[in-house]
């Protein structure tokens, strides 16, 4: 704001309370306060601890953005207590503001939740550097700026677990890793320094690993600290394949799937993908491929449009392409 | 006003598997009296997938498409979340990266195209609502949806990342509250539905590798649009209609429960209101019948 006068204005609150020690279910709480311009989401908690309920309970320590431990979702939003203003939450939302810990499912008590899976996932990616260093090296291990740039603030995570909880994925299968945990083992992947070999392979499992990513962007949008998880996992898909580490699997075949399309017609042959990707496993597709075809959704192979001008896509194709599968 | 004229990148589910999305776009157009110069060069976007693969190649295709949006010296208008997602992304990091720049040039100059970063990308939502105006589209309502409850689904790609999208757009879009689809729908004469579900991903890109995520995020939707009372969805985003639409079964399977409901895409929804035919926006095209009309 460019005006330095402090303003008022009543916030309507409706804050989750659940004890897992008393209660069945959770509930609602609803606070009217005044909040000034100056406050940020933190300074709201505190307000309802120290003036309403004392049993109101919630995580913060640093008040600096840097520990992690307040992240909360303010109105499905999640964000870090100690650095979100209300103003800007007002302007996003209005003055109707419930607060919500990050995960409801994982609740504790109020704001806290049982943060084990993220701390669980993030240990399995190998969050830290694996390299032969002398323990009483004779000089330092020097990394150049153009290396450590390399990194592109994968470093700067704290940790906070909003990318975590804003993942739909994460909440689907239990197994995946989620955004955070990627963004950490890209952190070391990208470290020249590092030499570990099952990190990437670890990242890239079906189960649990990049390929399960839906593309949303929730993590983007919600990262305090503008690390961009999903950039970090795109750079992953693109480390498997430079490195080999990728396999020949439904996933990764959808990637190149689109290079081979391209290459013919300029545009994405749809069920040419489909039958490129599953191979044999196509036949599954079948029911919902003839409903489609019905209604007339379906370009048989021998009427594919293709790109005007397809000589130059191709010629292109051959000169820029960085990466062999 | 002066007659709006833009380049289209149809993507390439527009061409193939929702053809009564090309077929509304063009009738939508012809109503507003919007010009539409279709970019018939333009190749496939890679979809985000080509992106996992070769980054640097996928920029060189995008630039290429947008280059021939410059050669017209028009914004360029997507029809698909995700065509707008990549190409305005190739845009951004192309011109915020002048080296990055000169090297996707060098290669695009081998077929005597260059990108230069004087044409806009935006999505024909935002078109609409930015450079035609939903004022004027309520004036020329002939037959409003008054009579339904549509559920908005904005489909990941136009909303997140905001920084991205913020550049293209006048009017800033909250990803966590949008409101372009539900002012269109109101414009449209509809009765917009609130839901959880209106801002979240559809699970298409993981279709293939990821069957069950994929079914329970369209699951999921549907029934949220359900249990607020909507009598259809809409959608900017063919591969969200793809999946909402064509995907009814696995996502009842996956949630337990049965859900289907018909699903516009937006610009068949506009043309329902400015009194185009059913012929004319393709709704037999549809798997999950449009039984209203």
């Amino acid at each position: 704001m460019s005006t330095n006068k402090i303003s008022t204005q009543k916030v309507n609150f409706k804050v989750f309370r659940f004890n897992a020690d008393v209660d069945y279910l959770p509930y609602y709480e609803n606070y009217t306060m005044d909040v000034t311009s100056e406050e940020v989401v933190l300074d709201v908690l505190n307000r309802i601890k120290w003036d309403h309920d004392g049993s109101f309970s919630y995580r913060r320590s640093c008040r600096h953005g840097i520990c992690g431990a307040c992240a909360i979702k303010v109105n499905g939003r999640s964000t870090l207590a100690c650095k979100e203003s209300m103003t800007t939450m007002v302007e996003y939302f209005g003055n109707e503001i419930t607060l919500e810990p990050l995960s409801t499912k994982r609740a504790v008590k109020d704001m806290i939740i049982d943060k084990g899976d993220f701390w669980e996932k993030h240990a399995a990616a190998t969050p830290y550097l694996v390299a032969d260093i002398d323990e009483c090296p004779s000089c330092e291990n020097l990394v150049s700026p153009h290396d450590a740039e390399e990194l592109d603030e994968a470093d700067l995570c704290i940790q906070c677990g909003a990318c975590h909880y804003a993942c739909p994925v994460v909440e689907i299968n239990s197994d995946f890793f989620g955004p955070a945990a990627f963004a950490a083992a890209y952190r070391f992947e990208s470290d020249v320094r590092d030499n570990d070999k099952q990190r990437l392979i670890d990242v890239n499992e079906e189960k649990q690993g990049v390929w399960d990513c839906v593309k949303c962007f929730e993590c983007a949008e919600v990262c305090p600290k503008d690390i961009n998880p999903i950039d970090k996992i795109t750079k992953l898909h693109q480390m498997a394949f430079k490195r080999g580490v990728a396999k020949n699997n439904v996933a990764t075949r959808h990637a190149v799937g689109f290079l081979h399309s391209i290459k013919k017609h300029g545009m994405l042959d749809e069920g040419g993908l489909v039958l490129y990707s599953e191979g044999a496993h196509i036949v599954k597709h079948i029911p919902v491929a003839l409903q489609m075809f019905r209604k007339g959704k379906i370009v048989m192979p021998w009427n594919m449009p293709k790109s005007d001008n397809l000589d130059e896509i191709q010629k292109l194709i051959k000169s820029s392409s960085t990466v062999k599968f | 006003m002066k007659k709006l004229k833009y380049a289209l990148f149809t993507g390439c589910t527009a061409k193939q598997s929702t053809p009564e999305q090309m077929m509304s776009t063009m009738a939508v157009a012809r109503k507003l009296d919007i010009e539409l110069i279709e970019l018939t060069e333009a190749s496939c976007c890679g979809a985000s997938h080509l992106q996992d693969y070769d980054d640097f190649l996928s920029l060189v295709l995008n630039a290429r498409n947008i280059a021939y949006a410059e050669k017209h010296g028009l914004t360029m208008v997507t029809i698909c979340n995700t065509c707008q997602l990549n190409t305005a992304m190739t845009k951004h990091r192309l011109d915020k990266n002048p080296e990055l720049k000169a090297r996707v040039n060098e290669k695009l100059s081998e077929v005597g195209l260059e990108y230069k970063g004087t044409s806009n990308v935006i999505h024909f939502l935002y078109a609409i609502i930015d450079d035609f105006g939903l004022d004027k589209i309520r004036e020329m309502v002939v037959k409003p949806l008054s009579q339904f409850n549509i559920a908005p689904f904005y489909g990941c790609h136009n909303i997140r990342p905001s920084e991205l999208h913020d550049e293209s757009h006048k009017q800033k879009e909250n990803p966590y509250n949008p409101t372009s689809l539900d002012d269109l729908i109101i414009a449209c004469g509809g009765k917009n539905v609130d839901y959880e579900e209106k801002n979240k991903c559809c699970g298409f890109h993981v279709e293939l590798q990821a069957p069950h995520t994929a079914a329970v995020l369209t699951g999921n939707a549907i029934a949220g649009a359900t249990d607020n009372n909507a009598d259809m969805m809409v959608t900017p985003c063919p591969l969200c209609h793809l999946k909402l639409d064509t995907q009814t079964k696995s996502a009842s399977e996956a949630i337990g429960r049965e859900v289907s409901l018909p699903v516009l895409h937006m610009q068949q929804m506009i043309g329902l209101a400015l009194g185009c035919s059913a012929a004319e926006l393709g709704l037999k095209h549809h798997v999950t019948e449009v039984n209203f009309i």
